[in-house]
């Protein structure tokens, strides 16, 4: 259980970066908090010629709040969105999610940009992303883009990160004062990743959903916004009928899959009983 | 590649500085066990899961097995020998000893350093908040109940006084 060897870069800046990840030659990774790289480098699913440690870059870490977004620098901690005023007041969904996230030492060095990078299907955080409508900044030495959180996750493991990329900033519409989310998720042991998730973002008006956006995580190879559910849903009164009809559409607009953890049938069943008792709590 | 690529790092470690060249490679774990000596952090799964190897990093918990020795060049560790020795835990280690909260010993440095992260930034005393926060840290003797005893008696005393 020792990582093959590999070449240690200490970055001063993001330019050094983006010069570095120019050399086609080379396979390298950036290492950001570490707490998902360094496993798969210890059990040899990587081997990078060359890390590239942009942990000294203070120019990528930090919360601030400009105009109706909220920009998350990609090596800001988890421990700092689970204790920033500026995260639970204007993305309580953040909020909400990131105490399920690992573990506290864990936490601690692991970051938001390490996470959506690597794009695990069981994570918390990118189902929050695509629920949140976030915007990903992404630099390269060719310049830089914004690319949507629901364009952003392509499959497993895959995103829209090129090998020249480096994500730089991760920015989140704010909070509106109708807004309201929901958080579930199943874990054999707290802090785990989940076998089965929901993330919801909505906006409530006179006890109607003027928008739902139902991201749910842990059941296929990317996080699986549900149009089809949130057109049930948006504009109507609620009624008992209508979330039986919502959490049965489960079904037909949720493509599951079973993994060695649990069945299909299971992980459809929690999502329609997640799915019923969001609405229920948000409604209430 | 031919040649192991090795780093020179300065880490401060339980207050002394250390300086080494070290393999890029090389974990903070077995960096403090093999070449500082201190085989105090313990190594069990390699991959973040089970807490075995839990430092201070900088002050706040973290895993050295998941940081490279390279990543820690110019911070601060502490290790159960450093919190030991300056008494920080000693009411706690007292705690462990007397619930018998140590069985095979493997987990208890983690644990111990687990737990008193828990006692600095937690005002919680109850049971269920105590197991929240060690859920990252494995007792393979399976001995939480006692191991959650001794953090409970700990916390309540913090509070009462």
């Amino acid at each position: 259980m020792k990582p093959a060897q590999f070449n240690y870069v200490r970055a001063k800046s993001v330019d050094q970066v983006l010069d570095l990840l120019e050399r086609p030659t080379s396979y390298t990774k950036i290492l950001a908090g570490g707490q998902s790289l360094n496993p798969t480098l210890n059990m040899r699913l990587s081997a990078p010629d060359v890390l590239i440690d942009i942990n000294d870059l203070d120019e990528l870490k930090g919360i601030a709040l400009q105009g109706e977004m909220l920009h998350i620098g990609a090596l800001t901690r988890h421990v700092e969105l689970e204790q920033s005023d500026l995260v639970a007041r204007h993305t309580p969904l953040l909020a909400k999610a990131i105490e399920h996230v690992a573990h506290a030492a864990i936490r601690n060095r692991g970051t938001i940009g390490g996470n959506v990078s690597l794009a695990d299907p069981a994570s918390e955080l990118p189902a929050c992303c695509v629920a949140l409508d976030a915007r990903f900044t992404i630099k390269n030495k060719q310049g830089t883009r914004t690319t949507r959180a629901r364009d952003y996750f392509k499959d497993l493991y895959e995103t829209d990160l090129q090998e020249n990329d480096l994500l730089t900033s991760i920015s989140f519409p704010v909070a509106k004062q109708n807004s309201v989310c929901g958080f579930r998720e199943f874990v054999r042991r707290r802090g785990d990743f989940a076998s089965t998730g929901l993330a919801v973002n909505a906006e409530l008006e006179d006890g109607v959903f003027t928008s739902f956006s139902p991201v749910f995580f842990a059941v296929a190879n990317t996080p699986v916004l549900a149009a089809g559910i949130a057109q049930l849903l948006v504009n109507k009164k609620l009624t008992d009928e209508l979330i039986e009809q919502a959490t049965a559409s489960v079904d037909d607009e949720v493509e599951i899959a079973g993994d060695s953890y649990m069945s299909v049938e299971m992980k459809r069943h929690l999502a329609k009983h997640y799915l019923g008792a969001i609405i229920e709590e948000l409604y209430g | 590649m031919d040649k192991e690529p090795y780093f020179s790092v300065s880490i401060t470690v339980n207050g002394v500085l250390v300086e080494a060249e070290a393999p890029a490679r090389e974990s903070l774990a077995d960096f403090l066990r093999h070449r500082v000596g201190l085989t105090g952090t313990h190594v069990g799964c390699e991959q973040g899961i089970c807490g075995a190897c839990t430092v201070r990093f900088d002050g706040r918990i973290a895993r050295s097995c998941l940081t490279l020795a390279a990543q820690a060049h110019g911070h601060s560790i502490e290790t159960i020998e450093g919190v030991t020795d300056s008494g920080e835990i000693a009411s706690l280690q007292q705690a462990f000893l007397k619930h018998n909260a140590a069985q095979c010993g493997f987990c208890t440095p983690g644990m111990l350093i687990s737990a008193a992260e828990f006692l600095n930034t937690h005002e919680a005393t109850d049971r269920k908040s105590i197991r929240a926060f060690l859920s990252g840290n494995y007792c393979r003797c399976t001995g939480y109940h006692a191991i959650v005893d001794a953090i409970e008696e700990i916390a309540r005393k913090k509070t009462d006084a």
